[in-house]
């Protein structure tokens, strides 16, 4: 590989970022599409693959300091993973991070992961995980076509609009030169169309792409088409139209020639701004927030702040609360609903989707919310390669918007712990593989471009991996007919309800989660409830010798349950920058002289792993030998 | 009786009651000595008994003849009642007004309450300083039970009996009291079985600008150390601190007279902060159209987060000291009756697996809060609603349940109590019909005669039926020390307490069932599995054609 300007160094030291001992020296392999890092102590091999998907879409940016022992190589993965290195040499570190910044970057799609991932699988094998996926079913189980709704090939060879998919659904009585006149009017011809339909009461979700209205243009077939989404809905006499932006942002859309619906040109519909923000704000505001991460002891006040300050969870409140109101609409007052921002790719899909999470149970299911995002998100054009920044390109153009949408589905899981069959790891291993490229099903950013590519003919999907692996995903509480598993969910948008996400964020920092898990407990239970279950219907002889209750996680916790820096380096047990001899009056002098020069003593509490709380102690004795003296 | 002078309308009717969460009721009010009652007189529905000692503060509202009574209670709970009658809802007003702040303890309902259920082990004999002791001569003769405040003459706020180093006799025992705050002289607080290595806690050195020195008190807490070993002290306040302390005659151990021994300081808070933090945190949870931003930055701004935080990191270093160091500690703040005692239990529940389970930690409460001498009457007189600023009230205990509920949280399987165990004694310090938590010492739990008058909070809590409702479903006990994580990220907010009348709990009261559910029906097919395989043994024995396949 050309890009690769040193396939491996020795004796590179991976740090931890908790605990300076438990630090580890090995080799650090670079290859096209991962870096590898081995092991090289006491004849042990063991291997550790970074990013453990590519790192040629996992190193989102990497930078390097020098310092006395090496050079320091930091890489921030897509996952939120942070590896530091020390390089023994200069010119080695500087060739990895050359390597790295280009192959985290590639230019081509070809380059990507899912193009060279082939496991051992039958051709035959491969087609048929992508046949696991067919949304024309998942219309069908809304009860479509119908009366209401029927299949529109409008969009064939995507020649109305080249980001939705070539078959929609859209309302009986749309002829195709509405939607086709609809679709001029409307930005990248994403023309209303429907997203979910409650069977129970003909209410819909639609989904567009904000109207070309300027100051005053209208447009008849757009004006028809809003009619026809209205007369759809048999029972309901109005229409809401929400604008996901802020209005400000909708109005200076206007001077584009772009814009939101005059509430007088349209008949009977009820327009709403909702005030999400847009992308590059999301891109800000999350960067902000891993920044408050990955401070190495933050104290309280610190984290909240910063928390604050990044305003991360407050767009995710805005996202929820918007949802909030098209599950209301919908289902309790039966009204349908249009949604938009601007392209109607990004706010729109979270609506939609978080709404429908809500609307639907299914949706809550393992099976039903992996059709979720592939109607959603992959069908209706979410640009998930700039998004995700899959290949080199503007970095105005990335953004954490799917990040969101399982964000909030994950603040769901949290309120409602019944209510989904799949647990947090099925968020995480599904964020994982949408920056990961391994599998091809967020590879591209539309429908066209992916047919383009060939990835259904060239890669693996992900949905066929994650339910052969079902069982590691399964919420223990789930239980289909638990009452909280039934109906529209109403959560509570109240700020308190919304927590930092710390399994997603902070996944890799080991030390912050708890050290026993509730559903890791019960999941065994479970499991051996079944064998139980098992063992009495089958009326064997029973071979139970005394059933061991297995879910006791004893070695876990020892593995895993070791103090934090609690204080400073002056206990034998944290981590000492040498050895581990027991303390010593020299030490607490160099301790102190090293800490006397204007470290903040307050904080110095908070930050336990650099400062010495004897710091204070010499503060006072000089402060005593300075009134002796005096 | 006197209550009857304070209650100018005993009953209304017509009256309707609005609860976080519940439908209003109307009904008929009344009000006793001890409670305020509002029943509907019908069958199925919640009537609402409230003691009157839980009520913290109350607003008056009147609308035309209507008047309203916005009832502030002590477990944070807010209910409003509408009450027809202008004069009815003033009298009624200023009769809770009175009655729920009475001065004499010896008013209070425990002294009143009798029990409803039989008493199978009295609280008040449960956990004895004598039985403890038994446990620790059973690990160790360097210690004697001494009863040189047998009549509280040496020190008000510690109990008769008291665990000192063998080797040290009573007078010198007398002369260290003279040199510490309070005549908290050092004592056992714990003993690590696992090394041998203990933690104490004492009042702080009264050495004083001066820089007085103490030798037998040198000499106490020397011989807590083994030849050549060094001991930490950690001190809770800050250097700053400690050092204005001396101006009033307190101070610290300094370094020359205490060579052995090396002193941490950490920044746990006052008293009057705490409760400042608590009120503000309050407020927070309690304002529903808060934004994003000002919920953020109020929770940020009341700093309970930061305290939790801070208590817990001390603790975890006092253990870190004795279980990885293996040297021992002794724990001061000022008054020694607080911080320091937030440190030490919690240390405790980190070591210690016995302080773990629904016993244990009744013992440790006993022990290192209540005959440890934390002054429960007068930090707990009034929560989170008060306006009164008397600077002596302080969520102290609270903010260690606080700690312990987070450690809960990150150990789900290692306590054999749950959450709702925590919230019960966090209502019961504040408002109770049990004695345990009156007065502020055991001096002040003899001369109330309260083992005498009143029930003890653990006679109820330690039967069958309240034992099965406190009890972890996950618990199986584990040996080990816990060590949890103090990085922000772990430590989350007590919803259980702080959100507990603003949020419906509901769903998560659901997966609290679902998850007693699993358990409970994974034991049942245990037992059927079992019961099947003793009666195939059985079979086995009686017929010799399956015993010879």
């Amino acid at each position: 590989m050309e890009h690769i300007r040193l396939p491996k160094v020795e004796h590179v030291k991976l740090l931890d970022r908790v605990s300076a001992r438990k630090s580890r020296v090995g080799t650090l392999y670079l290859t096209a599409t991962h870096t590898i890092f081995v092991e090289s102590e006491d004849g042990v091999r063991s291997e550790t693959w970074h990013s453990s998907s590519s790192s040629s879409s996992s190193s989102s940016s990497s930078s390097s300091s020098s310092s006395s022992s090496g050079v320091s190589l930091m890489v921030h993965c897509k996952n939120f993973q942070l590896l530091q290195f020390m390089v023994p040499e200069e010119q080695d570190c500087q060739d990895i991070l050359l390597s790295l910044q280009r192959l985290s970057q590639p230019e081509s799609y070809e380059e990507l992961y899912c193009f060279a991932y082939k496991p051992n699988v039958a051709e035959e094998e491969r087609q048929r995980e992508w046949n696991f996926m067919d949304l024309r079913s998942e219309y069908k189980r809304m009860g479509l076509p119908n009366t209401n709704w029927k299949l529109s090939f409008a969009n064939q060879d995507y020649k109305v609009s080249d980001t939705y998919p070539s078959e929609v659904f859209a309302p009986e009585s749309a002829t195709l030169p509405v939607i086709v006149g609809s679709s001029k009017f409307r930005s990248r011809g994403r023309f209303p169309t429907l997203s979910y339909y409650n069977r129970d009461n003909h209410a819909a979700v639609c989904r567009s792409s904000q109207p070309l209205s300027g100051f005053s243009a209208r447009c008849l077939e757009d004006e028809q088409m809003l009619g026809a989404v209205l007369r759809s809905n048999p029972r309901s006499e109005v229409l809401y139209v929400v604008d996901t932006r802020p209005k400000l942002n909708a109005i200076a859309n206007r001077a584009a020639g772009k814009g939101y619906e005059n509430e007088d040109n349209y008949s009977n519909i009820k327009f709403q701004f909702m005030g999400i923000e847009n992308i590059h704000v999301m891109r800000n505001s999350q960067q902000k927030m891993l920044e408050v991460c990955e401070q190495r002891s933050p104290s309280m006040s610190d984290f909240l702040e910063g928390l604050e300050n990044s305003g991360w969870l407050k767009h995710i409140k805005a996202i929820l609360d918007a949802a909030v109101f098209i599950a209301k609409a919908v289902s309790e007052e039966g009204v349908s609903v249009l949604v938009h921002c601007s392209d109607g790719w990004d706010r729109t899909s979270q609506v939609c989707s978080v709404s429908s999470v809500l609307l639907d149970p299914y949706y809550r299911t393992l099976k039903g919310f992996m059709v979720l995002i592939e109607k959603d998100w992959i069908y209706f054009g979410h640009k998930f390669s700039h998004r995700c920044n899959h290949l080199d390109g503007d970095p105005k153009e990335v953004s954490p918007v799917i990040d969101q949408f399982l964000e909030c589905v994950w603040q769901l899981t949290e309120q409602f712990p019944c209510s989904f069959e799949f647990n947090e790891r099925f968020l995480i291993t599904i964020h994982h593989h949408i920056y990961s490229c391994q599998f091809g099903n967020f590879i591209g950013n539309n429908q066209k471009e992916r047919e383009h590519l060939g990835i259904h003919t060239r890669t693996h999907s992900l949905w066929s991996y994650l339910w052969t692996n079902r069982a590691d995903f399964i919420n223990p509480l789930y239980r289909p007919n638990h009452s909280q598993t039934q109906g529209v969910l109403r959560p509570s948008t109240a700020p308190y309800c919304f927590k930092f996400w710390r399994g997603l964020y902070n996944r890799f920092e080991r030390g912050v989660h708890p050290r026993q898990s509730v559903e890791d407990c019960l999941r065994t239970i479970r499991e051996e409830t079944e064998q139980l279950e098992e063992q009495l219907a089958s009326h064997k002889q029973v071979k139970v010798l005394g059933y061991p209750t297995a879910w006791i996680f004893t070695p876990d916790i020892r593995l895993a349950n070791t103090p934090q820096d609690y204080t400073s380096c002056f206990l034998t047990s944290s981590p000492r920058p040498a050895g581990g001899s027991p303390v010593t009056p020299q030490d607490l002098n160099q301790t102190s002289s090293f800490n006397s020069n204007g470290s903040d003593q307050e904080s110095g509490i908070a930050d336990l792993s650099v400062q010495s709380p004897f710091s204070e102690d010499s503060a006072r004795d000089s402060d005593e030998a300075a009134n002796s003296a005096a | 009786m006197e209550f009857a002078e304070l209650i100018k309308t005993p009953r209304v009717d017509g009256v309707v009651l609005h609860r976080p969460f519940l439908p209003t009721v109307e009904g008929t009010l009344c009000l006793t000595g001890h409670h305020l009652i509002l029943s509907s007189r019908q069958d199925n529905t919640e009537e609402l008994w409230l003691l009157h000692s839980n009520i913290d503060a109350i607003e008056k509202r009147f609308v035309g003849s209507l008047g309203s009574i916005i009832v502030k209670c002590k477990d944070l709970r807010i209910i409003k009642l509408d009450i027809p009658g202008m004069d009815e809802c003033l009298n009624i007003a200023s009769s809770i007004e009175a009655l729920s702040t009475l001065d004499s303890v010896s008013l209070m309902y425990p002294f009143f309450y009798r029990p409803m259920f039989e008493v199978i082990e009295d609280g008040w004999n449960t956990f004895r300083p004598a039985d403890a002791f038994k446990d620790l001569e059973s690990m160790t003769d360097e210690w004697r039970l001494s009863d040189v405040n047998k009549d509280f003459s040496i020190c008000l706020s510690y109990a008769p009996l008291v665990a000192v180093p063998k080797d040290i006799d009573d007078e010198t025992l007398r002369k260290v009291a003279t040199f510490r705050h309070g005549g908290r002289f050092p004592v056992l607080s714990y003993y690590h079985k696992k090394n041998g290595m203990v933690m104490m806690r004492a009042g702080q050195p009264l050495t004083g600008t001066s820089g007085r020195r103490c030798k037998e008190d040198e000499k106490l807490i020397n011989a807590t150390l083994r030849p050549g070993k060094r001991g930490y002290i950690i001190d809770t306040r800050t250097v700053n601190v400690a050092q204005q302390a001396k101006a009033k005659g307190g101070g610290f151990e300094s370094e020359a007279n205490y060579p052995q021994w090396r002193r941490i300081h950490k920044a746990i808070e006052r008293s009057n902060v705490l409760q400042e933090s608590l009120i503000k945190l309050v407020e927070a949870c309690n304002d529903q159209t808060h934004s994003m931003d000002r919920w953020l930055s109020k929770l940020e701004a009341s700093n309970w987060q930061t305290h939790v935080k801070e208590i817990l990191t001390t603790a975890c270093l006092a253990a870190q000291c004795i279980d990885r160091e293996g040297a021992s500690v002794l724990v001061h703040g000022t008054e020694g009756t607080d911080s320091t005692l937030q440190v030490t239990s919690l240390a405790q529940i980190i070591l210690d697996p016995a302080s773990r389970t629904i016993r244990g930690f009744q013992n440790l409460v006993e022990r290192e809060w209540l005959q440890a001498g934390h002054p429960f009457q007068v930090r707990c007189s009034q929560s989170a609603y008060s306006n009164t600023k008397s600077r002596q009230e302080a969520p102290v205990f609270l903010l260690f349940l606080d700690c312990v509920w987070q450690i809960l949280r990150q150990f789900p399987c290692s306590f054999e109590f749950n959450e709702s165990f925590l919230v019960l004694l966090f209502e019961h310090a504040y408002a109770s019909q049990f004695g345990t938590f009156l007065g502020n010492c055991a001096a002040d739990r003899v001369k109330l005669g309260l083992l005498e008058k009143t029930v003890s909070l653990w006679s109820w809590v330690n039967r069958q039926q309240e034992l099965e409702r406190l009890t972890n479903p996950l618990y199986e006990a584990n040996s080990l020390v816990i060590w949890p994580s103090v990085a922000p990220q772990s430590l989350l907010l007590w919803e259980g307490v702080f959100l507990r009348w603003n949020r419906s709990s509901k769903c998560l009261d659901e997966a609290y069932e679902e998850m007693v559910h699993i358990i409970e029906y994974n034991k049942e097919l245990q037992s059927k599995v079992n019961t099947l395989r003793r009666q195939l043994a059985q079979l086995e024995t009686e017929d010799p054609l399956l015993q010879s396949p």
